[in-house]
């Protein structure tokens, strides 16, 4: 079903990622930040869409680990890699605001700590499953189930650890004319997030059709003669 | 059943490590070494850094933990007792419980050595609240293993498992550690800050408790073939 949306999740991508700037621009400043304040506007949606990404990635490594579902495996690679992917946004976006709103380019604020433990977790989960071997997907379906539920004890940790300090963290509360680019972006990193894990999970589907056929002539390979031409 | 098995399996690496004494004597000599280096870093003018003796004594638990734990299943690759454990007629999720009661062992005796080294060289009053410590010491240690002993037997049979296992232990037990470092941090203040580090203990028990939970459940599929 998800295959099928795909011309559509695209041309809906591209019109929200062409008509964003535009209403990014037309955006009223911020008063107290001004113009850097606009990099929020494709910094928090990165943010969101990526921890519905690492749910995304958790349900589905219960799924296939519980359910042997391969469709399942196929949902949570995407959904890991894309993790990683919005992490990194988020990760590069954050500090080029911090940078020029609380003039360091990092704080161990709870969101930030978070933000790059969640990243770790599901790079994590790329690495087991490029150089974990033979059987990696079950390993790397059991450290997504554990990043999942490990965000809240994160969540808490950090922000205890943190409020024993003075805070620097600036979160402007949206007001009018602010707000609407903002939903819209939340919106565009949506539509980029559900077409991006359709195209992988489409991809990962071809290659494992892909290695099947190799098996099955690998496995014929011995009946003809060496050397024959088929 | 259940409860038996689990403490067979249990009684059974307590037996292998008294006659060998590998583990304990090799994990609490890096721990030493580990305490050494923190010391070379975090040490000016012969004092020590404000809040480092709480943060080298769990750094040291989790390389030393890290180690013990990549030890306990080399040991039942080498001999690939590890398959005969697994084909046992028993619960499988006893064989997990059987491993982490001995991972916890090794690590609880590890740290009886590690608790006085790091009070005495680092002048830090960690005996002034025993029982939270304990308390912080015990939670934290089975919230470590509980991860830790899962993802080393999901390894066992994988390659390069001696690289992933840290890899993917400590962004995953990032909590522990806080909560662990936190805990004993607020015992080392000049009065005791007693209502903080009783919530870290109840953290790492609510930390235990959801993730053995998971572990005792994902353990069964994760290992069958």
């Amino acid at each position: 079903m998800l295959q099928r949306l795909v011309p559509f999740l695209l041309i809906a991508t591209m019109v929200a990622f062409a008509v964003a700037p535009v209403l990014i621009l037309r955006a009223p400043y911020e008063s107290t930040m001004g113009l850097v304040q606009k990099i929020f506007y494709f910094h928090a949606p990165a943010g969101i869409v990526m921890f519905l990404a690492a749910f995304v990635c958790g349900i589905n490594s219960a799924r296939f680990l519980f359910r042997r579902s391969v469709r399942a495996d196929h949902l949570a690679l995407a959904a890991a890699e894309l993790t990683v992917l919005l992490g990194t946004i988020v990760l590069v976006t954050g500090p080029l605001w911090a940078r020029k709103a609380w003039g360091v380019w990092w704080t161990w604020d709870p969101r930030l700590t978070l933000s790059l433990l969640l990243w770790m977790m599901f790079g994590a989960y790329l690495l087991v499953r490029r150089y974990g071997g033979p059987g990696a997907e079950k390993l790397a379906a059991a450290v997504g189930i554990f990043g999942m539920c490990n965000v809240p004890f994160v969540y808490i940790s950090v922000n205890v650890w943190r409020t024993l300090h003075p805070k620097t963290t600036v979160v402007p509360s949206l007001g009018p004319g602010l707000r609407e680019p903002f939903w819209f972006c939340v919106v565009a990193f949506l539509l980029l997030f559900t077409l991006l894990l359709a195209l992988r999970v489409r991809l990962a589907e071809q290659q494992a059709a892909l290695d099947a056929r190799y098996l099955e002539l690998a496995d014929r390979a011995p009946a003809s003669a060496p050397g024959a031409v088929s | 059943m259940f409860a038996r098995t689990a403490w067979t399996i249990f009684r059974k690496d307590v037996v292998v490590e008294v006659r060998s004494r590998e583990l304990v004597a090799t994990t609490m000599f890096f721990a030493l070494s580990a305490v050494i280096v923190f010391a070379v870093a975090l040490v000016r003018e012969g004092r020590v850094v404000a809040d480092a003796a709480a943060g080298i004594l769990w750094i040291a638990i989790a390389f030393a933990g890290t180690l013990a734990l990549g030890r306990t299943f080399e040991r039942e690759r080498y001999t690939d007792t590890l398959r005969a454990l697994l084909l046992a007629p028993a619960p499988r999720a006893a064989v997990y419980v059987g491993k982490l009661l001995g991972v916890v062992a090794v690590l609880l005796l590890v740290e009886l050595l590690l608790v006085p080294l790091v009070a005495l060289l680092f002048d830090a009053a960690l005996l002034r609240r025993p029982a939270l410590l304990v308390g912080l010491l015990v939670a934290g240690t089975i919230g470590f293993a509980s991860v830790g002993t899962l993802f080393a037997a999901m390894l066992v049979r994988a390659r390069s498992r001696d690289v992933l296992l840290p890899v993917l232990l400590y962004p995953i037990t990032i909590p522990v550690i806080i909560a662990g470092v936190r805990g004993t941090a607020a015992i080392l203040q000049p009065v005791p800050d007693e209502p903080m580090a009783t919530f870290w203990l109840m953290l790492l028990a609510a930390f235990d408790t959801v993730f053995v939970t998971v572990a005792l459940w994902t353990f069964d599929p994760l290992m069958t073939d």
